[in-house]
């Protein structure tokens, strides 16, 4: 069984879920992190989920490509995902790549719960 | 490998194609930035730039083949950094990757790696075939550094 990649703390039915690692890169390291956050949605059933990046440095393209199918799984579970918590570089990514405007994206955890 | 110059580190290495050992080259090219007190952005562009392309040669251009070599060179000096990845694969078309940020790409969960190189260096360059890739990045001159010595 490979390390836990991600802390999961449960609010008022909000699952967050939070990277521990700094560097989300590395093909093998994303394949584990994707597996451990699709099992929150495929095995756990989870439906109102917060990704907290608060951890995270660096992400890479194939860190992206892992949280758009997070995002289809979740919506076709009719949830909801959120993010939060993103350091300036990265948000930055998220902007070139145009995501931010495929996700929610809330400046902090607090925000990211309100009203959800 | 070996350094030709202590000023301007210039190196070539040959990696496996494994991203473990693109992840070493990674940290060793970023660990001589840091040397030089390239800024927080400018690493973070080159890091990521770097990322991209390790992958792209080792996982799309040699397919993971273990018979497969990745060659990696670089410049590097208090001015800027030239990076040169080159795979033994068949090459491919940059010209002909589809938009990732066009409104029907937006939810591919791939081809984003090129456009993001793009962003953070000031040129990526491809040769004709498309199995070699040249980085380059202009460091970033900070408000706080002295402009003369």
């Amino acid at each position: 069984m490979s390390t836990r990649k991600i802390d999961i703390e449960e609010v008022n039915g909000v699952t967050i879920a939070r990277f521990t690692d700094k560097k989300i890169l590395d093909e093998s390291n994303i394949q584990i992190i994707g597996n451990q956050l699709f099992s929150l949605i495929d095995d756990d059933h989870r439906q109102k989920v917060v990704l907290d990046f608060s951890n995270v440095e660096y992400l890479s393209s194939a860190a992206l490509g892992k949280l758009i199918t997070l995002d289809k799984k979740v919506k076709a579970a009719q949830g909801e995902l959120r993010l939060c918590a993103i350091r300036k570089d990265i948000l930055e990514v998220f902007k070139i790549t145009r995501l931010d405007k495929l996700f929610k994206i809330m400046e902090t955890r607090d925000k990211a719960l309100e009203k959800f | 490998m070996s350094a030709i110059d202590d000023q301007q580190a210039k190196f070539e290495v040959t990696i496996p194609s494994d991203t473990v050992a693109g992840q070493t080259i990674q940290d060793q090219i970023i660990r001589k930035l840091e040397e030089l007190a390239y800024g927080d952005h400018d690493l973070f562009g080159i890091r990521l730039a770097l990322e991209e392309a390790l992958v792209n040669a080792i996982k799309h251009g040699n397919r993971l083949d273990p018979q497969k070599f990745v060659r990696i060179a670089w410049q590097i000096d208090s001015n800027g950094c030239r990076i040169e990845i080159e795979d033994e694969g068949e090459g491919f078309n940059p010209v002909e990757v589809p938009d990732p940020t066009a409104d029907e790409n937006l939810e591919r969960p791939c081809g984003r790696g090129i456009h993001l190189m793009r962003a953070f260096m000031n040129a990526i360059v491809y040769n004709e075939r498309g199995n070699r890739v040249v980085l380059e990045k202009t460091r970033t001159i900070m408000e706080s550094e002295p402009t003369s010595e």
